[in-house]
C-alpha cells in the first residue's frame, strides 16, 4: 500500500493520530505506537463490511511476534471486504496521557479507535493479561461489563489457550473461542457479515445467539452458574432453549492448507523475538501432565517437510529476517525432523541465516539436530527440560527421562563443542517434597562432574532455571492443590544452598528462579470461576496492570482484592489455590469441551499419584484420551518421504522494485 | 538490507554484524529530512540501483534520496552542524523573537537534561551559530487557528550534544518561554559548516567521485 493511499485511508475513517502524535514525545519507546511495519495492512474503512481489531494484551514488544495474532491478521486481511488491525497494551505512561487528553485505545496501523470496530478479538496466552484486557476495554470507551454494552459497541471475543476457561473474564467478554483460530475467525466473520447485510436484526443479542448456535463459540451470558452452599459449583446450564449445553473446541486439520504466516509482520521497534517462525506441527501427545498446551491441542497434526521448506524460503525473502524458528510443542518429534534440519541447514549454509529448534527432548538425537542447525559454527547454548528433579517426580508428571539419559545427553553436548547447557525444571508440582527439588542440585553437580571428565576442561557451565508449577484446566492436574508461596520460596532457597554446597561445582552452575507468589495468582486465575471476575476488576481499579511483568506485579494487591471480594461468596484465595478438588466436583470449565474425556483425565491423575507412566499414542496404541472420536479428528503424521532440494543461490544481487527496468 | 538484496559486508568474529554506521542520528521524537549512513559492501553496486532497492523495501515515511560511492575520510568527519526547524504552536512569533534575542545576547545558557549517566548541566548557547524566527510561508502541519512561531537554528555537534529540546530549555531559562503544547522539531540539513554559516551536503565531495570500494548511501528519512 502506497504512502498516499495510507493517508487517504486515514482521513476517510476517523483517526486519533493527530492527538496521539502530541503525546508520543512524552512517553517511553514511542516507536511501538506508530505502526508502519512491513506486513501491516491499512485498508479503506468504508470499503470493509466486517472490521476486526485484534489484540495481544501485553506490550508491543511481547505481543507483536505472537504467531496466533499474526496468522489471524493475515487470514482476515486476505478477504477483500474484511479489515483487521492490531492493538496492544499501552504502557502506564501513555495510559495516563490518553486518559488526560481523551485519546481512546487505538490500532497501530491507522490509529483508529478500537471502539469503532465490529469485533474486538483478544488472544490470551496467559491469564496474567486479564487486567490489561480491562484497561483496553475501558480506554476504548466500551463498558467494562458485557451486560452494559449496546449495538454501538464491538463484540469482544477471547481466544488463545486461556480461553479454555474464560469464566474469570465471563463478565467482561461477549464470547470466547476454544481451539484453533484460523477457521473460527472466518466463520464468525461470515456470521457478522450476514447479520449486518440483513440490517442487524435483533441487535446484539441476536448476533450473539447466532454465534452461540455454531456450538464452537461460547457466549457466557447464555449460561447460568448455580452454586452449592459450600461454594462449589452445582451446575452450569443454558438459560435459553436454543444454545448448546456444551461448547466444543475448533481443530484445524491439514496444516499444509493453512501455510501462515506468509507475510510476517516485521517491526520497526525492538521485540522479544525477531525471527521467521513456522509451526512444524500442532498438538502433542507426549502426555506431560502439567502441560495444558499438550492436552488441549490434540491430536498431533504435522506440516509436511516440503511446506515447511517453502514457507521458510518465502518468509525469509519477504521479511529479511535472518533467524528461523521451527516451532512446536516438541519439535524433535516431527516424523521428518532429521531431513528437515539437514535440508534447511544445507540450503542456508554460508548465508548468516540461523536456524533454531526450541528443544525439550532430552536425548542424543536432539544433539544431532542441533549440530546440523549450527553448521555455521555458532554453538551458543542448548536447553533441555527434564522438568522434575527426582526420578519419582518425573514419573508423577509423566516426563519420561531417566537420570542416565539426561547426563549422557548433556555430556554429549559438551563433547560436541557446546560450553553452556540450560536445564529447565518446575517447582511446586503435585506430591512434591523438599527432597524432590534438592535432587536438582545433585543432578546439576553430576552433569558438571561428568562434563568435566569427558571434556577435560573446566570451561563448561550449566544453568538451572526453575519455573513455578501452575495447575491448568483440561489437564490431569486440574484437581491438584497448589503449594503455598512460602513453601516454594523455602524450597528454592534450600536448592540454592545445595547447589553451592560444593564450591567448585557450584561455580559452574547458574541458578535462575521465579518467586512462588505470581504462580499462585496465575493459578487463581487459571482455575477460577465467574466470581473471580470481581477480584480482577478490583485489582484493576487499584492500578493492577501488566501482571506478567515482575516490576508491575503486586502480590499484595491480589491478596487484598481477594480478601475484599471473595468472602461475600463464602470462599477465599486458599479455596481456589491450595485446595484439592474431588472427582465429583463440577469444575468451572466442564461445559467447555476440549475433547478430553473427564474420566480419562481423572484416571491419568490417579495414575500420576501412583507414579504410573503413560506412553505416546503416536508410537503406541490409542489410550482413549477421548479427543479423536469426540472431535472427529485423527493423528496426521508423516513421513512423506520427500526431501528438501538445494535452493538456487540466495544472493543474486539487488532486488529492484517492479517497473524500474533493472 | 536483506529484503533489498544488498550484499552488505559483515564484521568478523563470533557474532558477525553488518557493517552499517549512522552519523549523528536524530534523537527519538523529532523528525528529520537529513540522515546519513555508511554501508560496507562485499562487492561494488551501482549507487542509483542501491538507492532504488533500499527505498522500495523501507516503510512509508522512510525515503532513501541519494547514494554515492564513499571517498576518503569518514562521514562523521564531514558532519559538524545541523539546521533544525522547530514549530511552536500557540506561541506568538513576537514572543519567540524576544526570547531568541535574549538567548543570543547571553554568553552562556546553562540547561539540564537527564542522560543515561544521570542529570547533566551544560551550556546550550555556545553550540548555536545562527538562530532566527522565520517568516511563516505556509501553515504548519496540524495547526489551525492558533499562532505558531517557527524557529530555525543551526547547532554545532559538540559533546555533550546540544539537541533542539536543549535549545528550547535555553529559551525557558533566559525568557521563561513555555510552549503550551509539545513543539515539533525537524532536522532540515546536516553537514560541514562553512565560515559563512552555511551547511554543506556531506556527500557533495563524493558526487562524481571515482573512489573504489565502500559505497555510501545517503538516507534521508522523515521520521514521525
Amino acid at each position: 500500500m502506497s504512502a498516499a493511499s495510507t493517508v487517504a485511508g486515514r482521513s476517510a475513517a476517523m483517526t486519533v493520530w493527530p492527538q496521539l502524535e502530541q503525546l508520543l514525545p512524552q512517553v517511553s519507546k514511542p516507536i511501538q505506537y506508530v505502526g508502519g511495519e512491513l506486513g501491516a495492512v491499512v485498508k479503506d474503512w468504508e470499503s470493509a463490511v466486517v472490521r476486526w481489531a485484534l489484540m495481544y494484551p501485553d506490550a508491543y514488544e511481547v505481543g507483536l511476534p505472537n504467531q496466533g495474532v499474526q496468522i489471524l491478521y493475515e487470514v482476515l486481511n486476505e478477504l477483500p471486504d474484511v479489515l483487521a488491525e492490531r492493538t496492544y497494551a499501552v504502557w502506564p505512561d501513555l495510559e495516563r496521557l490518553m486518559r488526560a487528553e481523551g485519546v481512546p485505545q487505538f490500532t497501530v496501523e491507522a490509529h483508529r479507535p478500537v471502539g469503532a470496530f465490529d469485533l474486538f478479538g483478544i488472544s490470551f496466552a496467559t491469564e496474567l493479561g486479564y487486567t490489561n484486557l480491562l484497561t483496553a476495554i475501558d480506554l476504548a470507551g466500551i463498558p467494562l461489563l458485557s451486560a452494559d454494552r449496546t449495538d454501538a459497541h464491538p463484540v469482544i471475543v477471547a481466544g488463545g489457550h486461556a480461553a479454555f476457561n474464560p469464566e474469570p473474564i465471563a463478565d467482561f467478554v461477549d464470547a470466547a473461542v476454544l481451539g484453533d483460530g484460523e477457521e473460527a475467525v472466518l466463520e464468525i466473520t461470515e456470521i457478522v457479515r450476514a447479520w449486518k447485510e440483513e440490517g442487524s436484526p435483533g441487535g446484539r443479542d441476536e448476533l450473539l445467539l447466532r454465534l452461540a448456535r455454531t456450538e464452537s463459540v461460547y457466549v457466557p451470558r447464555f449460561y447460568d452458574v448455580d452454586y452449592l452452599p459450600d461454594g462449589r459449583i452445582q451446575r452450569v446450564v443454558p438459560n435459553r432453549p436454543d444454545v448448546p449445553f456444551r461448547v466444543h473446541k475448533r481443530t484445524t486439520m491439514d496444516l499444509d492448507a493453512w501455510p501462515y504466516p506468509k507475510k510476517p509482520i516485521v517491526p520497526l521497534a525492538e521485540t522479544v523475538h525477531e525471527r521467521y517462525a513456522v509451526e512444524i506441527f500442532r498438538g502433542c501427545t507426549r502426555g506431560c501432565r502439567f502441560c495444558q498446551a499438550g492436552m488441549i491441542t490434540r491430536p498431533v497434526r504435522e506440516r509436511s517437510i516440503t511446506t515447511v521448506g517453502q514457507m521458510v524460503k518465502d518468509g525469509l525473502e519477504y521479511s529479511g529476517f535472518h533467524e528461523v524458528g521451527l516451532l512446536s510443542l516438541s519439535s524433535a518429534d516431527h516424523s521428518e525432523i532429521g531431513d528437515m534440519c539437514s535440508g534447511l541447514a544445507q540450503q542456508y549454509e554460508g548465508t548468516n541465516v540461523s536456524l533454531s529448534l526450541p528443544s525439550t527432548r532430552v536425548d542424543a538425537f536432539n544433539i544431532e539436530l542441533a549440530q546440523e542447525l549450527s553448521r555455521n559454527g555458532r554453538r551458543t547454548g542448548l536447553t533441555f527440560a527434564p522438568e522434575g528433579g527426582s526420578e519419582r517426580i518425573r514419573k508423577v508428571i509423566n516426563k519420561m527421562v531417566s537420570e542416565e539419559d539426561l547426563i549422557r545427553t548433556v555430556v554429549t553436548a559438551y563433547t560436541n563443542g557446546w560450553r553452556q547447557v540450560k536445564l529447565y525444571f518446575m517447582c511446586g508440582l503435585p506430591t512434591e517434597e523438599d527432597e524432590d527439588v534438592l535432587q536438582i542440585a545433585r543432578l546439576a553437580h553430576e552433569v558438571i562432574k561428568a562434563g568435566r571428565a569427558a571434556t577435560g576442561s573446566k570451561d563448561i557451565r550449566c544453568t538451572v532455571s526453575i519455573g513455578g508449577f501452575v495447575p491448568k484446566p483440561h489437564t490431569p492436574f486440574q484437581w491438584a492443590r497448589m503449594e503455598r508461596p512460602e513453601v516454594i520460596d523455602n524450597r528454592l532457597k534450600l536448592l540454592k544452598q545445595a547447589i553451592n554446597a560444593d564450591r567448585s561445582l557450584g561455580r559452574a552452575i547458574g541458578y535462575r528462579y521465579h518467586d512462588g507468589e505470581p504462580s499462585l495468582i496465575e493459578g487463581l486465575l487459571s482455575r477460577g470461576d465467574r466470581r473471580i471476575g470481581a477480584v480482577i476488576r478490583r485489582v484493576w481499579e487499584q492500578g493492577g496492570r501488566f501482571d506478567g511483568w515482575s516490576e508491575h506485579f503486586s502480590y499484595q494487591r491480589w491478596v487484598d482484592a481477594a480478601a475484599e471480594v471473595l468472602p461475600g461468596f463464602g470462599v477465599d484465595l486458599d479455596w481456589y489455590t491450595v485446595r484439592e478438588r474431588e472427582q465429583a466436583e463440577v469444575l468451572p470449565w466442564d461445559h467447555l469441551d476440549s475433547g478430553l474425556d473427564k474420566d480419562w483425565l481423572w484416571q491419568d491423575w490417579q495414575d500420576s499419584l501412583t507414579e504410573f507412566e503413560q506412553d505416546d499414542c503416536r508410537w503406541t496404541p490409542c489410550f482413549d484420551c477421548g479427543v479423536c472420536p469426540s472431535m472427529d479428528t485423527e493423528i496426521q503424521i508423516g513421513p512423506t518421504g520427500k526431501k528438501l532440494l538445494p535452493l538456487t543461490p540466495v544472493n543474486t544481487g539487488l532486488r529492484m522494485p517492479a517497473g524500474t527496468g533493472h | 538490507m536483506r529484503r533489498a538484496g544488498v550484499p552488505v559486508a559483515f564484521s568478523q568474529g563470533f557474532t558477525p554484524h553488518p557493517k552499517i554506521s549512522y552519523a549523528s542520528a536524530a534523537p527519538t521524537g523529532v523528525a528529520s529530512e537529513a540522515e546519513y549512513l555508511e554501508i560496507g559492501l562485499q562487492q561494488p553496486v551501482e549507487p542509483a540501483a542501491l538507492r532504488a532497492a533500499l527505498d522500495a523495501v523501507l516503510s512509508p515515511g522512510l525515503d532513501v534520496l541519494d547514494a554515492v560511492v564513499a571517498g576518503s575520510g569518514s562521514l562523521a568527519d564531514r558532519i559538524d552542524a545541523s539546521r533544525w526547524r522547530v514549530e511552536l504552536p500557540g506561541v506568538e512569533p513576537d514572543v519567540a523573537r524576544a526570547a531568541v534575542s535574549a538567548f543570543l545576547a547571553a554568553s552562556e545558557v546553562l540547561v539540564e537534561r537527564m542522560t543515561k549517566q544521570g542529570r547533566r548541566v551544560f551550556d546550550s548557547r555556545a553550540a548555536v551559530t545562527t538562530f532566527d524566527v522565520i517568516e511563516r510561508t505556509e501553515a504548519p502541519s496540524g495547526v489551525a487557528g492558533v499562532p505558531c512561531a517557527i524557529l530555525e537554528v543551526v547547532v554545532r555537534q559538540v559533546t555533550p550534544s546540544v539537541r533542539p529540546d536543549d535549545v528550547l530549555s535555553g529559551l525557558r531559562v533566559v525568557a521563561d518561554l513555555e510552549p503550551p503544547v509539545p513543539p515539533r522539531a525537524t532536522r532540515l540539513a546536516q553537514g560541514t559548516l562553512t565560515a559563512q554559516g552555511e551547511i554543506v551536503d556531506p556527500l557533495e565531495a563524493d558526487r562524481d567521485g571515482t573512489a573504489i570500494g565502500e559505497r555510501q548511501p545517503e538516507v534521508r528519512p522523515a521520521v514521525r
